[in-house]
């Protein structure tokens, strides 16, 4: 039964992400939108109905705060499995996950007279696979998309490196290959460390973003960045369907004050910070 | 029109230069990475005598099933293993499932690229298996 | 016809040479950048669009601003227009080539160029975008080409053309209005997000097209004896002046929205572009821009004023200082700080700054020149063509 649940659901979501359901998407954009407009702060959590799998992260910042390096592991973990090249330099800088200042994460927020704790803080910025992730329209080749699983995907194979997409997207969460990342620098150090086999690099001249390890979500594992950090501090990133009402993550965020980023822009973001 | 003459050299140049090009390939091409038969032989993988599909499909249309499982399994999400006709099952995945069994990219697909002089771009992002030394790794 | 342009001056020919040497350095520099990737250009993670699509943004304004000359002539039967007319169809030809070179300049993966057409995606306005210009191109040389043959064979030109003659006229809005919505519809860009985007690209494109339209028939006066004719020439003047007015009343209502109301992502990328940002986590101030900015303000006025003087003065020197004051003033804010300014500060609030490299330099000044050397071969089919059927008048 859980099957065919599942079947249909992401035969719903395919048709959507395929845009045969353009008039789908464009009623949901139009449903959240108003609400948008009316009230930024509460637009944002007034999600739209829910259809099928979104996947979600719930980061517990005060968690990453209290044991200093875990997020630096989060991202070696992600950027070591994923082949992400280390440039080091910012001009070139690929990333999928990284910190940033409260100020810079939210940039929305206000900052005045806040604790100097919270200001302090290197907070983990990450693609927020939002709901309404405004460059997968922007795409004009569908290299980038939304899975059944509310995960937004990059399918390298298929860019052209137009980089519409990170004009559009409101985050940052999208690097470009400015170079070749299996290139050498000046020393003849390689730009990734240590080749994983297991998973492929990128060529120079494609976008490349997080993708919510949606090859390890498909077999029912957490993705890199929440089992690395929960091995650390236990629920310091908590992964789970949003739209499952009784899962993990749906109950933590109706019983726990989380805000999303930018949520005025309508993108309807599905990773949810505890401050 | 005018300058039917000249025309007419234009076009002959133009025919010459065209046929050049395959007069030069079938006489002068790179012959010394095939065989001595002139066939060029990949090293089929130990232990494994089946494929995912008849060897007959596979010799003509692996890069069809190879763009078909990268748009199931990216786009569609559908990530589960496929059986061989052998009945073993594989990862859909070239990285991943393929080099798995043939695990040489150089002795396997290069063979047969090279002779046919195919330049597929899987190997700017994926990873070739590591080999020996001698074999240079794949850019 | 066409042989046509192989006869010409020692001039003619080492304007030919310049143009082919640019061309070339062009071409080297766009190799370069090839076997390198785009990091070979000044762009970032932080700024991903460069001098490429911003000279994109800025040539698709002037393929749109032929349209001056085109609607006056064909709508409102305006005579005085007749010799200029075509200049603004090849004109616009010239513009769109240098559009799709800078646009395949700028992918990173410009051998994948057709997925666009392989994937088709109706809801991205670069799939429009493509549509637009391409049918633009289409249109103007189609339209361009049957003019001037029945104009060489000495007849009017077909009534079949005229469709797609009125065709161009909607057509020229759209090229514009699509490519000002490629920046418009980004929620997370304050700068761009703005509804007076397209009718703000839309005027500074009546003003710089027509203008640099001025700017080279007052060169091939002296250089070719192409007269246009004061007529035309106190027009353009009108239509360069009152579409120039409207820019900077765009902007104004700009300046307004964004300070006025106070709203920070609206005032950020203004403060930055006229007065310089500081980044709030590192203290530094950037401006880069703010002269050139400030220049554009001043150029603009400036060549306002002169072009209005120099029709009362009936002085080519001044209407020619006026129409390269507009046209690089223009230039400035459409071709430089619309596209880079909009991508400061970063979605973090990070301020990265621009800078092109060489390399980045070479390809578009090649690209220019390539635009420029097609104008100029097309220009002297006009000129030949133009003459040849005066002549035969004279005799008739």
């Amino acid at each position: 039964m859980d099957n065919t649940r599942r079947k249909f659901l992401k035969l719903a979501g395919l048709t959507a992400a395929a845009g045969v359901g353009t008039t789908l998407l464009g009623s949901k954009a139009m449903a959240s939108g108003g609400g948008g407009h009316a009230a930024p702060a509460h637009g944002g959590h007034a999600e739209v109905a829910p259809t099928g799998t979104r996947y979600g992260i719930v980061i517990d910042t005060g968690k990453f705060h209290d044991n200093p390096g875990l997020a630096q592991k989060c991202q070696d973990v992600c950027h070591s499995y994923h082949n992400v090249p280390d440039f080091g330099n910012p001009k070139d800088e690929i990333k999928w996950i990284w910190t940033d200042k409260f100020a810079n994460v939210f940039p929305e927020h206000s900052h005045y007279r806040r604790d100097e704790r919270l200001l302090s803080m290197d907070i983990i910025a990450m693609c927020n696979h939002c709901d309404n992730p405004p460059y997968v329209k922007a795409c004009p080749t569908q290299a980038t998309f939304k899975n059944a699983d509310g995960a937004v995907m990059m399918d390298f194979h298929r860019c052209i490196g137009c980089r519409f997409c990170m004009a559009a997207c409101p985050y940052g969460a999208r690097s470009f290959n400015w170079r070749s990342p299996r290139g050498v620098d000046k020393e003849g150090h390689p730009f990734i460390k240590k080749y994983n086999q297991r998973f492929p690099s990128r060529m120079r001249g494609v976008v490349e973003k997080c993708s919510l390890c949606s090859w390890r979500t498909k077999k029912g594992k957490d993705p890199l960045c929440v089992e690395e950090a929960c091995k650390t501090a236990s629920d310091a990133m908590i992964f789970g369907d949003l739209n499952d009402k009784n899962s993990k993550i749906a109950k933590l965020l109706s019983s726990k004050f989380t805000i999303q980023r930018k949520p005025a822009l309508g993108t309807h973001p599905s990773i949810f910070y505890i401050i | 029109m005018y300058d039917k003459g000249k025309v007419l050299i234009g076009l002959a140049i133009f025919v010459i230069a065209a046929l050049s090009i395959v007069g030069y390939n079938a006489t002068m091409g790179d012959v010394d990475s095939f065989r001595t038969d002139g066939k060029p032989g990949p090293e089929k993988p130990v232990g494994h005598d089946k494929c995912v599909k008849e060897t007959a499909y596979m010799q003509t249309s692996h890069m069809v099933l190879l763009n078909e499982w990268r748009d199931e399994v990216i786009r569609e999400g559908k990530r589960e293993l496929v059986e061989t006709v052998g009945g073993e099952m594989v990862e859909k995945s070239l990285q991943n499932g393929c080099m798995g069994c043939h695990i040489s990219k150089v002795k396997f697909c290069d063979r047969c690229h090279d002779y046919t002089n195919v330049k597929p771009y899987c190997w700017d992002c994926h990873l070739a298996p590591v080999e020996a030394p001698a074999s240079k790794e794949a850019h | 016809m066409v042989e046509k342009i192989l006869k010409g001056n020692g001039l003619y020919w080492g304007w030919l040479s310049l143009l082919l040497m640019i061309m070339g350095a062009g071409a080297v520099s766009y190799l370069v950048q090839f076997n390198y990737g785009l990091g070979a250009t000044g762009m970032s993670r932080d700024v991903t669009w460069g001098i490429y699509i911003s000279q994109f943004t800025f040539l698709v304004g002037v393929a749109a601003g032929g349209l001056m000359l085109v609607l006056p002539y064909y709508l409102h039967d305006y005579k005085s227009f007749g010799r200029i007319t075509i200049l603004g169809e090849f004109m616009a030809i010239a513009a769109i080539v240098m559009c799709l070179m800078f646009i395949i300049a700028d992918l990173g993966q410009p051998m994948r160029a057709t997925n666009v057409l392989l994937h088709p995606s109706p809801r991205s306005m670069l799939f429009y975008d493509m549509i637009v210009l391409n049918g633009y191109l289409f249109l103007n040389v189609l339209c361009g080409a049957v003019v001037l043959v029945s104009e060489y064979k000495g007849i009017k030109y077909p009534n079949w053309i005229k469709p797609f003659i009125y065709l161009s006229i909607p057509w020229a809005i759209s090229i514009h209005t699509v490519t000002a919505f490629l920046y418009s519809g980004l929620a997370g860009r304050h700068f761009w997000l703005t509804a007076v985007l397209a009718p703000r690209f839309l005027a500074s494109a009546f003003a710089a097209g027509p203008a640099l339209l001025l700017i080279i028939a007052l060169i091939m006066e002296r250089t070719a004896g192409f007269d246009v004719g004061r007529t035309a020439k106190n027009k353009l003047v009108t239509i360069i002046g009152y579409a120039a007015i409207l820019n900077f009343f765009l902007l104004g209502c700009e300046i307004f929205t964004g300070y006025y109301s106070n709203m920070p992502g609206h005032m950020h990328t203004l403060d930055y572009l006229f007065f310089g940002l500081v980044d709030h986590s590192t203290g530094i101030m950037h401006n880069n821009l703010v002269p050139f900015m400030r220049a554009f303000v001043v150029m603009g006025f400036a060549g306002i004023a002169l072009l209005f003087i120099s029709r009362k003065a009936k002085s080519d020197a001044m209407l020619g200082t006026a129409c390269v004051l507009i046209f690089v003033a223009f230039w400035i804010d459409k071709g430089l700080g619309l596209v880079l300014g909009g991508f400061v500060p970063s979605p973090m609030e990070h301020v990265v700054e621009y800078v092109p490299t060489v390399v980045e330099i070479g390809v578009a000044l090649g690209v220019w020149a390539t635009g420029f050397f097609v104008l100029t071969l097309l220009y002297k089919l006009v000129v030949v063509v133009k003459r040849r059927s005066e002549d035969l008048l004279e005799i008739n």
